[in-house]
């Protein structure tokens, strides 16, 4: 077994949890439940081991570094961060829908590193300016905010979904969306994970800071990728401040966690594509 | 409440810090879409006259910088500070509050509350239950107040103000920031190897910055991966002040060197078409280091001549080089050497080490920021405030203990700023174990 093939398997893995969960959802088989859960979790260790075995087989290539140096990696991160955050928030609010709207973010990932054309999935050597011990808070850091908030856009999705049907009169406890959580629950546990995620999200801007301060001198240079991070930041001070100070809920803040998101892809995918700057190395 | 003017109103409103954030959020997309720093005629040619001129306006091609982008920076700050000003002192009344001061009858109302009687007497279960709150980390305080005894006990009263940290912290990485702008500078230089400089160049103006004391390049090389990749770039750096050698390091990216303040950081190179030849005699262990162009010969300090005659290249780098060496003894001899590598030369009686490489110019990043480490602060009191102010909550506890005929009564409330779910659970597991060991029919 190599990282590659546990990789590829992680895939077809997410798929399959994906389907679990919409089955669920779908077809309220709340039987499948456990089924779902620990298929996923044995799909998240075979991504874990793929992830340690691609660490271990670059140190025997001769330029060990943590797998998080480039496209392809960090995908393959975004997608194991995601699954954790997801796990965790099933285990800690006793819900198994979310999955519906969260595990698909995981498969995407995957899906995107595994099969498009533009991807390099070689384990390349780390050029200088990557050569820091802060490569890997900065990375890990960031990605935890990145997956909470594409777990937030989730329940946002799924809030704007069950309040439309509501609205509608058409959800009776026999219906699709009456195995969703209840709307004070969703609106809940979306703000909680914006708010671990912003935390995070802070964290990763910090940390990327003090490493481009050690490594040209300057913590803050405007770069693009720096600012789209920061806009990002902005996007979700705003939400909080929103909710805080001024009582926003519900269908509002799940339209900005969805909005967050976007800004979110933008900042981590977008920017190395249409835009050049210093972050240029995360594009291939 | 006291009437505040129009103007403070103004400045402390949370709508202002929404409007600002949206601002900044979307004007911020600006510079990141339109390349910044280039020159006017960059943006002529790429845009047009007109569009150029408007640019230049607004500030557009150095807009981070632009008056009204700091002008929006420095409208968050007051907006921060004012809003501060205005609600920290009502906090700060919460946190220091006489809690055993509150009024009795508010207690009985609030959502979370159990009661139970005991036949014990007051300043047993108060005594009993204080203990019992202590073994939990409940410090208690309790006040007489009429005919019945209040207890008191909070947990993270201080954790109210963090959402004041984060404002802070934002403020003081914004001086730190102008801190570095006033009294620091980033400047750069290319620097030959072998030669020194004690004047940087300032990024932007190009103004001459006197450092102080001489920085000299000993060395700058390139190490590649098989495939070609570049693995290291390092210079090897010697500092000189006042003619004395003060410190000698070898910089990468990453790891740069700092001297009096003044850090020197490894961004780039450039290599030049000469070369770098140290020539050893191995007897006598003398050495010459000379610079020479291509195919020049160039006589010794011992009249020996040497001379570079070929040379490999892959891009801008040279890989090895073709020598011509001759010394006063037999015919010349050529030889091949690697960059960067060494050989020996075996001569009519005598032996000579030869090294060579291609020379390089480091290009060095300087910069001076004596606010970094405010800035760093401000870092860390963020994460500080983020913390508290997102998972940290207020917890309070009061027990009211009241004698009525035979019969003690125990009245236990307590509320919690945030994650209400969670106080509630610890409450109900509180308050059961507590009625259980103190009312009536256990003894």
């Amino acid at each position: 077994m190599d990282s590659s093939q546990l990789l590829g398997i992680t895939t077809f893995t997410y798929m399959f949890s994906t389907f679990l969960y919409a089955t669920i959802f779908i077809f309220k088989a709340k039987k499948l439940g456990s089924a779902a859960t620990v298929f996923t979790v044995i799909a998240f260790l075979i991504q874990t081991s793929g992830i340690i075995f691609r660490w271990k087989e670059s140190y025997a290539l001769g330029y060990g570094h943590a797998p998080l140096t480039n496209m392809y990696e960090s995908v393959v991160f975004f997608a194991w961060t995601i699954i954790a955050m997801y796990l965790l928030i099933e285990w800690k609010f006793k819900t198994r829908v979310i999955g519906t709207f969260a595990v698909p973010f995981a498969f995407l990932a995957m899906a995107y590193g595994s099969f498009s054309t533009g991807i390099n999935k070689e384990i390349s050597p780390l050029i200088p300016a990557l050569q820091s011990n802060w490569l890997l808070a900065h990375v890990i850091t960031c990605f935890v905010g990145y997956a909470a908030f594409a777990v937030a856009a989730g329940l946002g999705a799924m809030y704007l979904i069950k309040n439309m049907s509501e609205s509608r009169k058409t959800t009776n406890e026999d219906s699709i969306l009456g195995t969703l959580p209840p709307l004070k629950v969703i609106d809940d546990i979306t703000h909680k994970t914006m708010v671990f995620g912003f935390l995070w999200l802070s964290v990763g801007i910090i940390t990327g800071a003090i490493w481009a301060n050690s490594a040209w001198g300057t913590y803050w240079s405007w770069d693009p990728k720096e600012t789209w991070s920061l806009i990002t930041w902005f996007i979700y001070a705003i939400t909080l401040h929103a909710r805080y100070t001024r009582g926003w809920g519900g269908t509002r803040i799940a339209w900005l966690a969805i909005f967050g998101f976007v800004s979110v892809v933008f900042t981590y995918y977008g920017v190395n594509f249409l835009l050049s700057g210093l972050h240029s190395y995360g594009s291939s | 409440m006291k009437k505040k003017n129009p103007v403070f109103n103004f400045f402390s409103s949370v709508k202002l810090a929404l409007f600002t954030l949206c601002l900044l959020a979307f004007t911020s997309i600006i510079g990141t879409i339109i390349p910044q720093k280039e020159s006017i005629d960059w943006y002529i040619h790429n845009y047009s006259e007109i569009t150029a001129r408007i640019f230049q306006v607004l500030s557009i091609p150095d807009m981070y910088n632009s008056w009204w982008f700091l002008g929006l920076l420095t409208l968050l700050s007051i907006n921060l500070i004012v809003c501060s000003i205005d609600r920290f002192p009502g906090v700060w009344k919460q946190v220091k509050a006489d809690n055993l001061a509150t009024d009795l009858k508010r207690l009985s109302k609030m959502r979370l509350t159990s009661s139970w009687v005991s036949n014990k007497s007051e300043e047993e279960l108060a005594t009993d239950i204080s203990n019992r709150l202590a073994g939990k980390g409940w410090k208690t305080e309790q006040r007489r107040r009429d005919d019945s005894l209040l207890l008191f006990s909070q947990k993270g009263a201080i954790t109210r103000t963090g959402v004041y940290i984060v404002h802070a912290s934002i403020l003081v990485i914004f001086i730190g920031a102008i801190i570095g702008e006033l009294y620091g500078f980033k400047a750069s230089v290319m620097l030959p190897e072998t030669q020194a400089t004690s004047t940087a160049f300032e990024t932007g103006t190009g103004k001459s910055i006197d450092l102080g004391f001489t920085v000299r390049c000993d060395r700058f090389d390139i190490e590649f991966y098989d495939s070609g990749m570049p693995k290291a770039y390092r210079s090897k750096l010697t500092v000189t002040e006042n003619g004395k050698v003060t410190q000698v390091k070898n910089i990468v990216v990453n790891d740069p060197l700092t001297y009096n303040g003044i850090t020197f950081y490894q961004s780039s190179y450039q290599g030049y078409q000469d070369f770098l030849l140290t020539i050893t005699d191995q007897k006598t262990e003398k050495s010459q280091t000379i610079t020479l162009p291509f195919q020049q010969q160039q006589t010794l300090n011992d009249n020996s001549r040497i001379g570079v005659i070929n040379a490999e290249a892959m891009g801008q780098s040279i890989s090895r080089m073709k020598i011509w060496f001759k010394d006063d003894q037999g015919p010349a001899s050529t030889f091949w050497i690697n960059a960067g590598d060494q050989v020996t030369v075996e001569r009519p009686g005598k032996k000579y080490t030869i090294a060579g490489k291609q020379v390089y110019a480091t290009g060095l990043q300087i910069a001076r920021d004596p606010g970094v480490w405010v800035v760093y602060i401000g870092c860390g009191l963020m994460i500080l405030g983020l913390t508290v102010a997102f998972f940290m909550s207020h917890r309070r506890i009061w027990v009211l203990i009241a004698k009525e005929n035979n019969e003690t009564t125990v009245l236990i409330t307590g509320s919690a700023n945030k994650n209400k779910t969670g106080f509630e659970t610890s409450f109900d597991a509180l308050s059961k174990e507590l009625e259980a060991d103190t009312s009536n029919g256990k003894q």
